[in-house]
This record gives C-alpha cells, sequence and structure tokens, in this order.
C-alpha cells in the first residue's frame, strides 16, 4: 500500500487570477517554491466557504499545471467547474482572496523514459491537467497525440497554449456542438494501430476510464489513468474514496484513490466492481 | 503564569496531553505523521481493527451534510496479525502513545483480539468498539443492547483485564446511555469513550435512492457535538469516577473545553483532522490557552467542573 505525498505541505495561499474559460473557471494560485514539488497528475485538497462555513470538508481538484511566473512566483493553476457549493465558493473567490489548501497529494502520471508515442484522452475539464502533462512528455521527446470529448461544446477545455504541446488535438462532442459528433473513445482502437501507441493517459469520468480500460485490455498499450472518486479527507484517512483493484495474486484490494491514486493502472481496476460490495461478489 | 498540568489518565494510563486522534479518523497514523509529529499529541486511537481483513462497504462511502458528514466505511482493515506486525512496531517508532480501537462481529471476537493484544508491548489501552453503525445487522450494534454490550466487556476483561485498561466506545443511538454505561462498567471497563457516530441517511436527488453505498452512515462532525456533550455530561452525574474519553465534532479547544467541563477526561478529534490535517494541533494549543485563561492549574480540576453545585462565584 502507498503512502502520502511526501511532499505535502498544508498553506495559506493568495489567488491571483480567476478568469472564465468556456463554461469553468480557470484558477491561478500563488504557492512559491511547491510548484517544484508539483507533478502532473497530482491534486490539491482546498478548504472552501470561509471559517464558520458548514461545509467542513475540502474539496480536491486537479492540478491542471505549475508554472513560475516573474510578478507572482510559483503559481498553480486549476480549472474548476461551478457545479456544487463548495466549487462554486472557490469560483466566486476574486483576486488576492487567501484560501487553505493541502498540496500536492496523491500519485503522478508515470513519464515514459523512452521517447515513445503516446495518446492523452480526457473527458470535460479532466482534460485539464492533461496539457501540463503533455509539456513533460514533449520534453521528454515522446510523441503526444491527444483526443478531447464532452456532452457538448461548452463543456471541453482546451486552451489555446495547450495545444502547442501536443502533435494533433481532436475534439468530440456528443451532440456534436463542436468537433466530430460521437463519444471521444471511438477512435481510441484505430489510433492504437495507426499510431502504435505505446502509453494511454487518460482523465475524465469513470464511464470514460472504465471503456478505455476495456479497449486496451487485449492490447500492448499501458493505460495511466487519472480516477475521480467522492473523497472527505484527500489525505489517506477517512477510507472513504476506496477503489477495488486486483493484487498481482487475484485478490482484491479497496486502495485509496487519493493515496494510491488518484493516477492508477486501468487495468487493475475492477471497474466492474466499482460502486458494488466486492465482499458479496468476490 | 505557570504552565498548566496537561496530563490526563485512564486508570493506570498516562497520558501527556488530553487531545487524541478518534479511531476511524486517523488510520493508524502514518497519513497525519506528514503534519506533525505524533508524539507531540496525547495519543493515537487506531482504526478499528477485526480479526480478519476486511474489504468494507461499497462506494460512495461518504456525503457531507451540513456542519457534518456521513460515513460508510464498514470497518475496512488489514486484520490484526497484519496490524500488530506493521502498524504497532511503526507507532512505538514514533514515540506515540497508542490506543488499539477493537471490533468483533462476535463476542468471541473481541476476546481473541484482545488475547492477541495481549502480548503486544507499546499500547497504553484498548477501546473496545461495540457501537461502529455501519454493520449490515443493527442487532449487531452491541452498545444498543444493555446485555450484549455487558457480555463483550466480560469476555475482553477476562482476558486482558487489570493489565490494560478498558474502553468501551458506546453509541448514542440509544434511549439510555447511562443504563448502557452502568453497564460495561460493572462487567469491568476502566473508562467509557463517548461518543460513536449517530446513524443517519442522506437521499440522492439525481438517482432518487439513498446516496451511500450501506444506504445508511454515521454521522459526525459539529452536527453532532451538542449530542456527545449531553452523553458525557449524563454519564460523568451518573459514574462520576470513570474516566471518559469524549468525541463528536471537536473543531477547536473551546469544542474540547466544553468536553472536559461535561466530565471528559480527554478528547479524541475525528472528523476535524478530515477538514484540516493539523486540526489536533491546534486544538491542543487552543485548549491549553483556554485553560490557563480560567485559571485551572491542572486539567484535572477542570474535567466535570459543569457539575459543581457549588454556586459560589469568584
Amino acid at each position: 500500500m502507498a503512502t502520502i505525498n511526501r511532499s505535502a505541505a498544508q498553506l495559506r495561499a493568495t489567488i491571483v487570477g480567476n478568469k472564465l474559460v468556456g463554461q469553468y473557471h480557470q484558477i491561478l494560485i500563488s504557492v512559491g517554491d511547491l510548484v517544484d514539488k508539483c507533478k502532473p497528475g497530482n491534486f490539491v485538497a482546498i478548504s472552501v466557504g470561509g471559517d464558520s462555513s458548514k461545509m467542513i470538508l475540502r474539496r480536491a481538484f486537479a492540478i491542471s499545471r505549475v508554472t513560475h511566473s516573474n510578478s507572482f512566483g510559483g503559481t498553480m493553476e486549476l480549472i474548476v467547474a461551478p457545479h456544487g457549493q463548495g466549487s462554486k465558493w472557490l469560483c466566486a473567490q476574486p483576486e488576492g482572496a487567501v484560501i487553505d489548501l493541502v498540496a500536492p497529494l496523491g500519485s503522478a502520471f508515470g513519464i515514459p523514459t523512452e521517447p515513445v508515442q503516446v495518446l492523452l484522452v480526457g473527458g470535460g475539464y479532466g482534460s485539464a491537467p492533461l496539457f501540463g502533462l503533455a509539456e513533460v512528455l514533449k520534453d521528454r521527446g515522446c510523441k503526444v497525440d491527444m483526443l478531447l470529448g464532452a456532452s457538448t461544446a461548452g463543456k471541453i477545455y482546451a486552451p489555446m497554449e495547450g495545444k502547442r504541446s501536443v502533435n494533433s488535438l481532436r475534439i468530440y462532442t456528443e451532440d456534436g456542438s463542436m468537433g466530430i459528433a460521437g463519444k471521444v473513445t471511438d477512435p481510441i482502437p484505430e489510433l492504437i494501430s495507426d499510431l502504435d501507441v505505446a502509453v494511454i493517459y487518460s482523465c475524465g469520468p469513470m464511464g470514460m476510464l472504465a471503456a478505455i480500460s476495456a479497449i486496451t485490455a487485449d492490447k500492448d498499450v499501458v493505460h495511466q489513468c487519472a480516477v475521480e472518486e467522492s473523497m472527505a479527507c484527500g489525505i489517506g484517512i477517512c477510507m472513504t474514496c476506496v477503489l477495488p483493484v486486483r493484487n498481482e495474486d487475484n485478490s482484491i484490494s479497496m486502495l485509496r484513490s487519493c493515496i494510491d491514486g488518484p493516477v492508477m493502472d486501468g487495468s487493475n481496476v475492477m471497474w466492474d466492481l466499482v460502486g458494488k460490495n466486492p465482499t458479496v461478489t468476490q | 503564569m505557570t504552565a498548566v498540568d496537561f496530563s490526563t489518565t485512564f486508570s493506570n494510563a498516562w497520558f501527556p496531553t488530553p487531545v487524541f486522534t478518534a479511531s476511524g479518523c486517523a488510520s493508524s497514523g502514518k497519513e497525519l505523521a506528514q503534519f506533525f509529529p505524533l508524539k507531540d499529541i496525547g495519543a493515537v486511537v487506531t482504526k478499528s481493527i477485526m480479526n480478519k481483513a476486511r474489504l468494507g462497504r461499497a462506494t460512495p462511502r461518504m456525503a457531507e451534510t451540513p456542519s457534518g458528514m456521513l460515513n460508510s466505511i464498514g470497518l475496512q482493515g488489514p486484520g490484526i496479525d497484519t496490524f500488530i506486525e506493521k502498524d504497532i512496531p511503526w507507532l512505538v517508532e514514533q514515540k506515540a502513545r497508542i490506543i488499539v480501537s477493537i471490533a468483533g462481529e462476535t463476542i468471541e471476537e473481541y476476546s481473541t483480539l484482545a488475547r492477541k493484544l495481549r502480548s503486544v508491548s507499546g499500547i497504553s489501552a484498548i477501546e473496545v468498539n461495540i457501537s461502529c453503525p455501519n454493520v449490515e445487522n443493527r442487532g449487531l450494534v452491541f452498545a444498543c443492547d444493555p446485555e450484549a454490550s455487558r457480555k463483550v466487556i466480560d469476555g475482553v476483561r477476562r482476558t486482558i483485564g487489570g493489565e490494560l485498561p478498558i474502553i468501551a466506545k458506546l453509541s448514542p443511538d440509544v434511549t439510555d446511555i447511562v443504563t448502557i454505561a452502568k453497564g460495561v462498567v460493572d462487567a469491568g471497563a476502566d473508562g467509557i469513550a463517548l461518543i460513536n457516530t449517530v446513524l443517519g441517511m442522506v437521499i440522492n436527488l439525481s438517482t432518487m435512492r439513498p446516496h451511500l453505498g450501506g444506504k445508511t452512515g454515521g454521522l459526525s462532525g459539529p452536527a453532532i457535538r451538542p449530542i456527545a456533550v449531553r452523553a458525557i455530561y449524563q454519564v460523568h452525574a451518573a459514574i462520576p469516577n470513570i474516566p471518559i474519553l469524549g468525541m463528536g465534532g471537536v473543531t477547536s479547544g473551546r469544542d474540547a473545553f466544553e468536553m472536559i467541563l461535561a466530565g471528559a477526561s480527554a478528547v479524541s478529534v475525528g472528523t476535524a483532522s478530515f477538514g484540516n490535517p493539523m486540526a489536533i494541533p491546534h486544538i491542543q494549543e487552543e485548549l491549553k490557552s483556554l485553560l490557563e485563561e480560567k485559571g485551572f492549574k491542572q486539567i484535572k480540576d477542570a474535567i466535570g467542573y459543569a457539575h459543581r453545585t457549588d454556586e459560589h462565584h469568584e
């Protein structure tokens, strides 16, 4: 069983940017030298609602990228969808607001040692951490192609600057309002053989991750996926964010997606048991 | 100003501070140790351990509620043998005081667990969790039945009584908690832990079904704190000589102080650590300041202070 991210630290940090990008908020936080510890795939847990809030739990967000800027030092970027009360509160915070965060948390995407062909697949705002990852992969010499999907155009997150680090970007919407009409997983089998893909990196809804795992099951392709399960603490103590994962001896462990994840080997996650009671179905 | 004597005792177990982790909210301490040294707090109360490894309940396992949360873990854990082999030595290395929480499906399982812990060195006390709400059969919540509660504690006492203090953890989901508390003390409990989570439910409006995989869950957090204070007050009034480990929504030094005034000899902090990994050291500092501010020279003088009949004001 894995241990908590050794670089995890709690700090009060200032929001230095908050702008609307499509249906999402792009939030920049000044975190100083902590950026050097953040890797693609890691996440941050943020207190929401202020000191007298009835929301007692932190909210977890994937770190989409980290940068060094002249004016703000090290900054962390988050792409936040204002869905629930907590994320709405965060999106309403102005520049200059101070928030309490714990980061970096969780596992990171593994980077190939060889310059191989990789495919990045993002669903909705799950695409956010993939652009930072693409830069790292490109620096490693990998050829990076990307697929983004969402139900509709407004839910696609594809910043202009992100497109520079990828060889090709294809967009899929289920309602056909942007890019190609269909599911983002539709072209994957063909791309795997056409491009000779060695690794697929994915981030998005669990259904999408499960579908990619099914596609790669009988292929010689590594599938690293960033999972998303509701969590209370983000630091491994509440045991709520568990996923059924197959061990080498075929037994099942309920692993914490905050510590053993969020990046997991998609071929080990027992997707059909997610949300079921493994003690009964074992 | 002289420093407050912050130490507290449960039977023959001594703790340098009265602020502990709460069982099930700190795993076995490794994760929180990233944020503060475990030796700096009163004790680590480990997540309730069963005899065999257990996978627990299906997800979703949690739902946030106003000033609280429901959890439905179902006692996931590695089993006592792995726990003794791996977690205890690590905690001993950290110089943490250790209270091991045990949970069983049968009265015999509790005795088995106590027997396995008997020869393990480095443990300060045993918390006997007879009140986990996340079991399939409510009839198995021993703490809802005075007779079953007594039998569990009696079995543990026969195994390790006199060697390690036995703290019985009770459920607030009973008609009369004092009866249950008196029963377990008669059976040999050296202390009482109050309270476990309160049974609750959230319906998901999208699926229009219970949100949690286990349908029901245990409510924790500030939402339940007044229930805990009430239970501590009632039990301390009935059996003032029995130390109480108070818990339920403690988030600040003020909350810890409130429980001590109600009759707690120490407090456990659980859900607050989910929202703030530094909650326990912060609460500890705040409590110390409060005790000093109120003029208490030792924590023992504050325990149950809310019960005094003397109306004389200084």
